[in-house]
């Protein structure tokens, strides 16, 4: 039968049907609607599939290899810069290895539509020396995972899925196979105690898997090659790059499909050999343009990204391929004359409007402030007519480039941070600030939710206070306030009260996202019917 | 046959619900379809759109190529302006009239008009007045749906009505009406 599915959604049912026990994850675009299809299929609520929001990716990496080591099939999700949170558990599970199938997803940003950077998670393959999966198409996503599952549990290793916001936010029909069963709870009775003693020999074990990994890949059957008469360019379409590529020449055309790593160097040979030159056409960082290089020769020629064939940043579209492949370009319109750029603002109604009109406000009157933001919708707080941010790196480091940056003199040094943030890296900073009699103040805007990923559970609702409190903040200096217009006087009074205090303070502005709280309404409106 | 359309607004005006009726009625029609949406940051008031592509062959791109664009959907006219170098020279540009305003740099209306008047073909109305004659204020969108619906082709009017039934089917036989009859206006408008 066939369904009409986001990439995202195709791996979910890929995995329900795969016979997956748990999902474990942490709100990430484009990666949230794979864990949320799975919180409410009616297959996975009856078979009680695990699939509740986890803290952070370090917190659903663990969860998920504790489930492998009982035996079941569990999933990570996580957008890319995830798998920099949950790579000191990530990287080590290659050492462990697995017992029931473990898959790693890491959802892509090329472009950066709703991301810092646009680092490509095959590197994390790569270093983590375990076999990569990349869909072309949500028919080979919803396919990979059962296929992924097999080859984790065949070789005893994590597998990683590497998919970009194209494909995860992208619909079309899938054809959907027969739900399988889950496995039966089977504790590993290997030892997992990295001791350097025995992970010394595990880590051996794992390189030696490295060539069973390469004729996988050669076996694949998401690899494949097309040849086409009288074609002397070489064209490497790795994930999504093959539609690009498909898009702009059709079958007429020399084609390695690579949908699955590690590379094989012997495939990559022959492939050179039967043309002139290559064109690597890839979505995210040049990976496959290095690693190629070492294997063809060194003066073979290679085009790709590295070469300015392709833009060097940003995803891949049927254009840039096309000029790449050296079609001339098609008539068009140019832009528009009248035209302003319309970027992403707050809601209007929405509390850190309120908790920033109160800020400015406050901070106007000390010269060298610094407000140090962190990562969900508050970050627009940056943009006009706000203005109120200084940084905004990872998620966390609110709390401790401001500790630094009072460490080094700065005053006043404010932090702010949204609740689910808060809880999944802003902790451990605190107690750092704490320790250390930071002078900092610490804004936690508590809006009840993860709001910039659509409004998922936040981890530490009403925990906050007992939160801080049981991290030794002074109770006298864990504020909580209400913002809303009408409170202004308060939120002001107190703010200023608490950047005055040398030492560490907590301000709660606390009041539910709108779009949240509208939600709920209609929800209860509903049930009330 | 194939056709690229290209839906777009301002997050929050509803195109995801006009990309869920056209995608409803391909399905059912045994048409391939590749529907690239945007989520996450850029719906807080920002630019949205959604590239939608129906075809009888196999589509391998999720994106639309410049100048390949058979039909631009816009829930607001200047949105509608940012993607012509997407549209098709022969393309068509099906817009509501009525500008969105909430960013302090908005054009001249009336040069914003002017440029949007110039184009080629170029099918706009004012739909949330249309909507409330109709008695649905909510369904602007239905209202842009049947206006786009003589230039999608490869789905015939028909095949659209039925989609918007199916959908909003859970929603209770008023609200299917309601949409059915803001979607007829928006047909109707389109043809003078």
């Amino acid at each position: 039968m066939k369904q009409l599915l986001l990439g995202d959604e195709a791996i979910a049912l890929g995995a329900i049907n795969a016979g997956l026990s748990g999902v474990y994850a942490y709100p990430g675009t484009p990666s949230t609607e794979i864990t949320e299809f799975i919180q409410t299929n009616k297959v996975a609520r009856e078979r009680g599939i695990h699939s509740r929001w986890c803290t952070n990716e370090k917190t659903a990496m663990e969860a998920a290899l504790g489930m492998s080591y009982a035996g079941k099939r569990a999933l990570v999700c996580m957008k890319h810069v995830g798998m920099n949170v949950c790579a000191d558990a990530f990287v080590n599970s290659a050492i462990t290895g697995v017992n029931g199938g473990l898959i790693v997803l890491a959802a892509d940003d090329p472009s950066m539509h709703s991301s810092q950077n646009e680092q490509d998670s095959r590197f994390y393959g790569k270093f983590a020396l375990i076999p990569v999966f990349e869909p072309s198409n949500q028919q080979e996503a919803y396919d990979m995972v059962a296929s992924a599952f097999e080859l984790s549990e065949s070789l005893k290793v994590p597998v990683l899925l590497r998919i970009v916001t194209r494909l995860a936010h992208s619909r079309a029909a899938v054809e959907v196979g027969e739900l399988g069963a889950e496995n039966a709870l089977n504790p590993s009775t290997d030892q997992w105690v990295l001791l350097p003693g025995i992970a010394r020999k595990k880590y051996v074990d794992l390189l030696g898997k490295q060539a069973e990994f390469e004729k996988a890949s050669e076996a694949s059957v998401y690899n494949r090659k097309e040849t086409a008469d009288g074609q002397k360019l070489g064209i490497i379409a790795c994930g999504i790059g093959y539609n690009y590529v498909k898009e702009n020449v059709g079958d007429n055309a020399n084609i390695l499909k690579v949908s699955q790593y590690p590379l094989s160097p012997k495939v990559i040979r022959a492939f050179a050999e039967e043309n002139d030159a290559l064109l690597v056409v890839e979505d995210g960082q040049p990976v496959v343009e290095e690693a190629i290089a070492g294997m063809v020769g060194a003066d073979y020629p290679i085009k790709g990204r590295l070469t300015g064939d392709l833009p060097r940043t940003g995803e891949l579209t049927p254009d840039c391929v096309a000029k790449a492949l050296g079609k001339p370009a098609g008539p068009a319109f140019d832009n528009a004359k009248n035209l302003a750029g319309r970027p992403p603002q707050l809601c209007q109604g929405c509390g850190h409007r309120d908790v920033y009109t109160a800020l400015n406000q406050v901070l106007a009157e000390y010269p060298d402030y610094r407000v140090f933001g962190d990562i969900g919708c508050y970050t627009l707080g940056a943009l006009p007519p706000f203005k109120a941010l200084s940084s905004c790196v990872d998620m966390g480091a609110s709390i401790t480039m401001a500790k630094g940056a009072a460490d080094a003199g700065l005053f006043p040094a404010v932090a702010i941070i949204g609740d689910s943030t808060f809880t999944h890296s802003g902790m451990t900073g605190l107690l750092d600030a704490v320790n250390d009699k930071s002078n900092i103040t610490v804004v936690i805007s508590d809006n009840l939710t993860t709001g910039m990923t659509g409004g998922q559970d936040s981890a530490g609702t009403n925990k906050f206070e007992a939160i801080c409190l049981g991290l030794g903040v002074e109770p006298e200096h864990v504020r909580v306030v209400v913002p809303l217009p009408k409170n202004m006087p308060e939120i002001t009074r107190i703010m200023k009260e608490e950047i005055e205090y040398n030492g560490v303070s907590v301000i709660i502005p606390r009041r539910e996202c709108i779009q949240t709280a509208a939600r709920h309404a209609r929800e209860r409106a509903k049930q009330q019917k | 046959m194939k056709k690229d359309i290209i839906l777009c607004g301002v997050g929050g005006q509803g195109i995801l619900s006009i990309a869920t009726i056209i995608g409803e009625a391909a399905t059912e029609a045994g048409i391939n379809l590749k529907q690239a949406e945007v989520h996450g940051m850029s719906q807080r008031g920002g630019d949205v759109q959604s590239n939608l592509r129906l075809s009888t062959e196999n589509i391998y791109s999720d994106l639309i190529p410049q100048g390949g664009a058979d039909v631009v959907i816009s829930m607001e006219p200047m949105e509608s302006l940012r993607y012509l170098p997407y549209l098709a020279k022969t393309g068509t540009i099906v817009t509501s009239s009525k500008p969105f305003v909430n960013i302090p740099n908005y054009p001249d209306e009336a040069a914003l008009m002017a440029e949007l008047d110039s184009m080629p073909s170029v099918v706009k109305l004012d739909i949330e007045s249309v909507a409330k004659d109709a008695g649905n204020v909510r369904g602007a969108n239905m209202v842009l749906l049947g206006m786009a619906a003589p230039f999608i082709e490869i789905l015939t009017v028909e095949q659209l009505r039925k989609a918007i039934s199916v959908i909003f089917a859970r929603k209770g036989e008023a609200i299917v009406e309601a949409n059915l009859k803001a979607f007829d206006m928006g047909v109707e408008a389109s043809k003078k």
